[in-house]
Parts: structure tokens; sequence; C-alpha cells
């Protein structure tokens, strides 16, 4: 390495003859034999990964068609769906994913600079919030499995909408509990409740604690299920999923990353693989940008 | 940002040695701008959250919810995925990726009520 003069230095002749590419070969162990220099390694990989990730918009493409052509031939069901879904939980989970790319891309600068301490301290950040990701995600599943809210024929919830916190909320804190004032919360309130989504204002119904499976007849004014409520979930379940799915893989990617790391292989030189780990994180983090609004902020 | 030091420090030369050049192998992105574009994520995802809380018609919600998710997406891309500093190329490979999938969902939707009247027509029969 310091033997080799300015001239075989392939940043130096980035054409470089014969002599110059073994030079750059004998000086970079990382760079593989069909590349004449870290440079044209670099750029060659992460036009895999950006053909990668247009392959996994397209993936992912499906599944929000799917949502596209439901949601607007039904909105009432995303309507209704949507207020067992918790915002708070949905927010959280959005915070810890844009926190992960900002580190993820922090580890992209250390590993450039060479700084190996933080590129290390980086990567484990990154992994940690990934599975608290995955944590807030087994929260929100277990609670769905729990209530029976579940894709296609399994839809069995436990609760009505409007038995439900979320429902209350919008629609006046102590409906149903006491009819007249469900009633006067309602029309104090109800600045974007459509007419037929009203509090419920039957006494009694919302607060039953035991609540059967079957589906409930909702209290006059209170917002029914509509048919096919299921799909919501069908989606739901699988646009989550698919998007969990692709979380592991990246912590997986991480871990091999993170190893890689701790070996000192990565360096002003040769940091294209944690570049590439990181642009997949990043759409991952991208893809969950519009999964959020779209799953959890329904209006 | 990148110094001008001796470009060719090897790889594990420490932090002091190996600062990037700007035509080196690829831009190294300044701190402040990471954590400016992440304050910008935070704070644009605590707006698409309080909008929901105004009531503008469901249509109009949810394009403001589509604008806010998109100008974030743009900021992921353009600054954490380094496409302003990349080849354009890859920009363009991405762009596609977005104009197919554009595609394949605006021509679905064009479709997507031909059967409707068949299956209305479906639960009429059948009584629900």
């Amino acid at each position: 390495m310091a033997q080799s003069t300015a001239e075989q230095l392939p940043h130096h002749a980035p054409d470089g003859d014969g002599h110059a590419h073994d030079a750059a070969h004998a000086e970079h162990p990382f760079l593989a034999h069909h590349f004449d220099t870290p440079k044209h390694q670099f750029e060659s990989g992460k036009l895999g990964i950006w053909l990668f990730l247009v392959t996994e918009v397209l993936f992912f493409g499906g599944l929000f068609c799917a949502y596209a052509i439901y949601r607007s031939l039904h909105p009432e069901i995303f309507v209704y769906a949507h207020y067992y879904l918790d915002t708070f939980w949905g927010a959280v989970n959005t915070g810890v994913l844009i926190v992960s790319s900002l580190t993820a891309a922090w580890a992209v600068r250390n590993a450039q600079l060479g700084e190996q301490k933080k590129l290390i301290t980086n990567i484990i950040v990154t992994i940690a919030l990934a599975c608290c990701f995955l944590c807030v995600k087994y929260v929100e599943y277990s609670h769905k499995f729990h209530e029976h809210i579940l894709p296609g024929r399994h839809f069995n919830p436990t609760h009505e909408a409007w038995e439900l916190e979320s429902y209350k909320k919008t629609h006046g804190e102590h409906a149903g509990a006491h009819g007249e004032e469900a009633t006067a919360h309602d029309a104090a309130g109800d600045t974007h409740a459509a007419p037929a989504e009203a509090a419920p204002a039957a006494p009694g119904a919302p607060d039953a604690q035991g609540a059967t499976a079957e589906a409930k007849k909702p209290p006059p004014g209170a917002l029914a299920r509509p048919r096919h409520v299921s799909v919501f979930f069908s989606i739901y379940f699988f646009m989550t999923g698919l998007h969990g799915v692709h979380v592991v893989a990246g912590i997986i990617t991480w871990l091999w990353i993170l190893r890689r790391a701790v070996r000192g292989e990565f360096g002003p030189q040769y940091f294209g693989a944690v570049d590439y780990a990181a642009l997949y994180w990043h759409l991952v983090d991208l893809i969950w940008i519009y999964l959020f609004p779209l799953l959890y902020l329904i209006h | 940002m990148a110094d001008h030091e001796n470009s060719h420090a090897t790889p594990q030369s420490g932090p002091e040695l190996s600062a990037s050049h700007h035509d080196e192998i690829a831009h190294v992105t300044p701190v402040r701008l990471l954590l400016g574009v992440w304050g910008a994520l935070m704070v644009l995802t605590v707006i698409t959250v309080a909008v929901t809380t105004i009531d503008f018609g469901p249509r109009v919600n949810l394009v403001i919810a589509m604008a806010i998710a998109t100008i974030k997406a743009g900021l992921v891309v353009t600054y954490f995925m380094h496409l302003r500093w990349d080849r354009p190329f890859n920009t363009l490979v991405f762009l596609g990726s977005l104009l197919f999938v554009s595609l394949f969902i605006s021509m679905t939707l064009f479709d997507k009520s031909e059967y409707e009247p068949d299956i209305d027509e479906m639960y009429l029969l059948k009584g629900q």
C-alpha cells in the first residue's frame, strides 16, 4: 500500500492500463476482479440495488392497487374499520422508522469516513429500532388476534366499531353512557361525522362488558357495520405483514453488515455494502410513510 | 465538508486521514443535513396526524395526507438515499418504477366499477 506510487492508483488513472489494474486489485482486497476501480465497483453495485428497489416498488404496487380499488369502491368499509386501528402506535412506529433511517444514513457516512466506532454504534441503533418497530407491531397484531379482528371469514370482532374508545373519542367522550348527554355532545362536536354515523344514543349498549361475538345491532344513529369489513383487514394484514417481512429481512441484512463492520472491512475505499443496506432500509421506511396515513389516518 | 486530505489513505487509516473527496467514490452527506432532513420528517409526521383532526371532507383530507407523505418520501429519496448526488440514471430508474406503478393503478381504477352491477344483483338475489 505504502509503496504504491500515485500513478498506479485507480482514482488517478480511472481507465487504467493492465498494470494499474493489477495494482488496484492488490491494494483493495474487496475489489472484485471484474471491476477496474473501487468507484466502478461501487456504482455498479448501486445500480444493481436500485434495480432491486424498483422490483420492490412494483411488488408493493400490487397491494397499493388493491387498496385503491377497494377504498374507491367502498369508502364506508375503510371509515368503519379504521376505528379498530390505534393511531398512536402507528405514529410511534412512523417515528421509530424515521429515526432508524437517520441512523442508517449516518452509518453510510461513518463508513465513508472510516469512523469505525460510530459506524458500529449507528448500525446497532438501527437494528435496535427495527426490533422496536416489530415489538409495536407484535402488540398491535396480538391485540387484533385476541379480539378476532382478522381477515376474511375469520373476522368476528369482540366489539363493534361504535363500542370502541377511538369511536367514542371522535363522537363525544361519554357517548352511549347517558343517552341525552351523548346526543348533546354530538350536536356540539359533530363537525366531521357524516349524518349516518352520529354517536350511539341508546343507553347501556356500548358499555356491555360481557359482549358476545355475534354481530350486534347498533344503537340508533350509530355507525352500522357495512358488508365485508373483513376486506379491510385482509388488506391491512397483507400490507403491514409484507412490510413486516421486509423489516425482518432488514434486520438480518444489518446483522450481516454489523459483523463485517466489526471485522473492520469497511472504509473510504469500500463501503458499498453499508450503502446498499441503507438504501434498502430507506425503501422500507418509504413504504411505511405511505402505509401509515393510508391505514391509520382514514378520515 | 470533505477536507482535501491525502486521498491515498488506506481504508483503516482513521477518521482524520480518510476524508472523502467530492470526485472520489461518492458524496459524503454532512451531519447537519442528515439531522435537518430527519427533523423535517418528524415535523411532517406530527402535521399529518394533526391534520386528521380537522375536517376538510374525506377527499381533501386524503389528498393532504398523500401530499405530506409524498413530500416526506421526496426528502428520504433525495437526501437519505442521496439521489441528489448520484448519477442521474439511478433517479431515472427509480422514477420509472413510479411511472409503471401509477400506470398500473390508474388503468385498474378505470375498470373498477365494471362488475359492480353484477355484484349488487347477486346480493339482491341472495336477499341480503
